[in-house]
C-alpha cells in the first residue's frame, strides 16, 4: 500500500458535553481519493476538523506522513501537505480574488511548484474576470472555484472538500465536479464530502460512511452501491 | 485672524493629528484583527517618551536614542504579545479590559521605580532647531514641520504594509477569519505577534519624536490613550484609514478650537465624537 497522508486512529471529539464522534478510524493513503459520507449532523465536519487541528480530539491520535500531530498548529498541520476547502467556502471577503490567491501560495512538501497562479488562472478563466472583485463580490459558483483554487495554491498532497458544489446550480455543480476529476488526475489525494453520492461514488477509491459519529462502512465504493440496505440504512437513499 | 496666523494654527493641527495617528493606528489595527480591547497602549507612548530621554541622556542625541529604542520597543512589544496578550484572544473583553488596564498601573509604577515622577524636557535636535520666518514677527519652527513629514512617511509606509504586501493580505485574512487563515499554513500567532509589536513600535515612536515638543511627564500615555479611543471611536473600530481621518479631524479641532474658543475647548474632540456618532454610529468608516 502506498504511504499514509493522514491517519486517525480512535478519534473521540466533543463540542462542549456533545461527545460528537466516538472512535473513528481514517486513513487517506498517497494519490487516493476517498468519499466521506453521512446524512446530515453525523460528524463528517467534526471528523475533517479534528484531523486538521481545528477541533482538538479528547481521544485518539491524528498521524500526518507518519508523524504523530494530534497536538500540532493547524498551519504546521496544512504545512504536512493537506489543503482545506472548508463547508460555507471560506473566503476572505475583505480581499480581492487576487488577494485570496497570492496569500495563500507557497511550495509543497518537497518543494514541488506546480500550482501557481497561473495556473490556477489557466483552470478557472472565470476567476481572471474578476481578479480585481472583492471576494464578497463573487457568486456561490465562482467563491467555490477560488477556494478550491486558494487551496491548490498551497501545492498540497491531499485535499479535503467539504460540501464544495453544496447550494450550486447543476451547471455549476457540474464545473466543480469537472474541476475534482482533473484534480484527482494530477495525482493529488482527495477527500470528497457532498450529498450526491452518486457522484462521490464514481470518483472515490473508497468510501467511508459515518452514522452518529461512527464508522459503519468503509470499502470499495461498489461493494456499497451494490448494497442497496446499507445505503438505505446509512445514507437515506 | 490673520493669513500667518491661521497657516501656524493649521499646521499644528495637522502636526498634532498626524502624530494621534501614530499612536491610534496601532490601537485599531490591534482591535480590528486581534480583537483586542487595549487599555495599555497608551503605555507605549510614554515608554518611547522616556526612553528617548533616557537615551538620549546616554548617546547625546535624539536620533541615537530612537535607532537604540525602537528595536527595544518591537522585542518589548513582542514579549508582552507572547507573555500576555495572547491569552486575551479566545476571552471576552471583560478579561481584556482587566488585564490591560491592570498593566498600565504596572507601567506607570515601573516607570515611577526606573525613572522617577519629575518632568524632563528634550532640547529639539540641533540641525532641526530652526524656524521658517512667516511675517516680521511669527515664524514656524522645522522640527514640527519634520514630525509631520515623518508621520506621513510612516503613515505611507503602513499603507503599503497593510494593502500592498503579502504579510498586509496575511494580516487582513486573519481578521477575516482566522481558522481559514491557519489552514493554508500560515502562522496566525505570529502574525498577531507582529501586529501587536508594530502597534507598540508606532507609539513608541511617537512618544520619541514628540518628547522635544511635550516634554516626558508621569501619566503622559493616560491622555494620549483616552485621544486616541476618540479617534477609534470617530473613524470606525479596526479602521486604519478611519484613523487617519479622524485623527486629522481631532488634531485641527483641538488646536483650532484652543484659540477660538478657550472657555470649551477641553470639550470640543468629544462634542465632535457625539456629533459624528449621531451622524453614523458606526465611526466614519465602520461596518454598521
Ligand atoms: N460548533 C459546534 N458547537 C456545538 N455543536 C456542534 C458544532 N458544530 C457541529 N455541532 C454538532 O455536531 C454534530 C456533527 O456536526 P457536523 O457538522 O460534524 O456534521 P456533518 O456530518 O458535517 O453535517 P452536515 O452534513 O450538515 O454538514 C451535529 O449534531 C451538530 O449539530
Ligand atoms: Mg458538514
Amino acid at each position: 500500500m502506498a504511504e499514509l497522508l493522514l491517519e486517525a486512529q480512535g478519534l473521540h471529539s466533543f463540542y462542549g458535553v456533545s461527545h460528537i464522534l466516538h472512535g473513528v478510524d481514517f486513513s487517506v493513503a498517497r494519490g487516493e481519493t476517498i468519499g466521506l459520507m453521512g446524512r446530515n449532523g453525523m460528524g463528517k465536519t467534526t471528523l475533517i476538523k479534528s484531523m486538521l487541528g481545528l477541533v482538538r480530539p479528547r481521544q485518539g491520535s491524528v498521524r500526518v506522513r507518519g508523524r504523530d500531530m494530534t497536538q500540532t498548529a493547524p498551519h504546521a498541520i496544512a504545512r504536512a501537505g493537506i489543503a482545506y476547502v472548508p463547508e460555507g467556502r471560506g473566503i476572505f471577503p475583505n480581499l480581492s480574488v487576487r488577494e485570496n490567491l497570492v496569500m495563500a501560495a507557497r511550495p509543497g512538501v518537497d518543494g514541488r511548484k506546480e500550482w501557481d497562479f497561473n495556473r490556477v488562472m489557466a483552470t478557472f478563466p472565470r476567476l481572471g474576470e474578476r481578479i480585481n472583485h472583492g471576494g464578497g463580490q463573487l457568486s456561490g459558483g465562482e467563491q467555490q472555484m477560488l477556494t478550491i483554487g486558494r487551496a491548490l495554491m498551497t501545492n498540497p498532497d491531499l485535499l479535503i472538500l467539504d460540501e464544495a458544489t453544496e447550494g450550486l446550480a447543476p451547471l455549476i455543480a457540474r464545473e466543480i465536479w469537472n474541476i475534482i476529476r482533473t484534480i484527482r488526475a494530477s495525482g493529488i489525494a482527495t477527500v470528497i464530502v457532498d450529498k450526491n453520492y452518486g457522484a462521490v461514488m464514481a470518483l472515490a477509491d473508497r468510501s467511508v460512511v459515518i452514522l452518529k459519529g461512527r464508522v459503519v462502512f468503509a470499502g470499495s465504493s461498489n461493494e456499497l452501491t451494490d448494497n442497496e440496505e446499507l445505503m438505505h440504512r446509512f445514507l437515506g437513499v | 485672524m490673520d493669513l500667518a496666523f491661521f497657516l501656524i494654527q493649521l499646521l499644528n493641527g495637522l502636526q498634532y493629528g498626524l502624530l494621534l495617528f501614530l499612536v491610534a493606528s496601532g490601537l485599531t489595527l490591534v482591535f480590528g484583527i486581534m480583537g483586542i480591547i487595549n487599555l495599555v497602549h497608551g503605555s507605549f507612548y510614554m515608554l518611547g517618551a522616556y526612553l528617548a530621554w533616557s537615551l538620549a541622556g546616554l548617546t547625546g542625541s535624539l536620533a541615537a536614542a530612537i535607532a537604540v529604542g525602537i528595536p527595544l520597543t518591537v522585542l518589548f512589544g513582542m514579549a508582552l504579545e507572547w507573555l500576555l496578550i495572547r491569552r486575551l484572544y479566545e476571552r471576552d473583553h471583560l478579561f481584556q479590559v482587566l488585564l490591560t488596564y491592570g498593566l498600565i498601573l504596572v507601567f506607570e509604577e515601573m516607570r515611577s521605580i526606573l525613572w522617577g515622577d519629575d518632568v524632563h524636557g528634550l532640547p529639539v535636535p540641533a540641525l532641526l532647531n530652526v524656524s521658517i520666518p512667516l511675517t516680521e514677527t511669527l515664524s514656524y519652527p522645522v522640527y514640527r514641520l519634520f514630525i509631520s513629514g515623518v508621520c506621513l512617511l510612516l503613515a505611507f509606509g503602513l499603507y503599503l504594509l497593510i494593502q500592498k504586501t503579502r504579510l498586509g493580505m496575511m494580516i487582513r485574512a486573519g481578521a477575516s477569519n482566522r481558522d481559514m487563515v491557519q489552514s493554508l499554513g500560515i502562522n496566525i500567532k505570529l502574525i498577531y505577534t507582529l501586529v501587536f509589536a508594530i502597534g507598540v513600535a508606532l507609539a513608541a515612536f511617537a512618544g520619541m519624536i514628540n518628547a522635544p515638543l511635550s516634554s516626558v511627564f508621569p501619566n503622559m500615555g493616560g491622555q494620549v490613550l483616552i485621544i486616541c479611543f476618540v479617534v477609534v471611536v470617530i473613524g470606525g473600530i479596526g479602521s486604519v484609514k478611519g484613523a487617519m481621518a479622524a485623527s486629522l479631524m481631532i488634531g485641527l479641532a483641538d488646536t483650532f478650537g484652543q484659540v477660538l474658543v478657550p472657555e470649551v475647548a477641553g470639550m470640543i474632540v468629544y462634542l465632535l465624537m457625539a456629533v459624528v456618532l449621531v451622524w453614523r454610529p458606526a465611526g466614519l468608516f465602520g461596518k454598521a
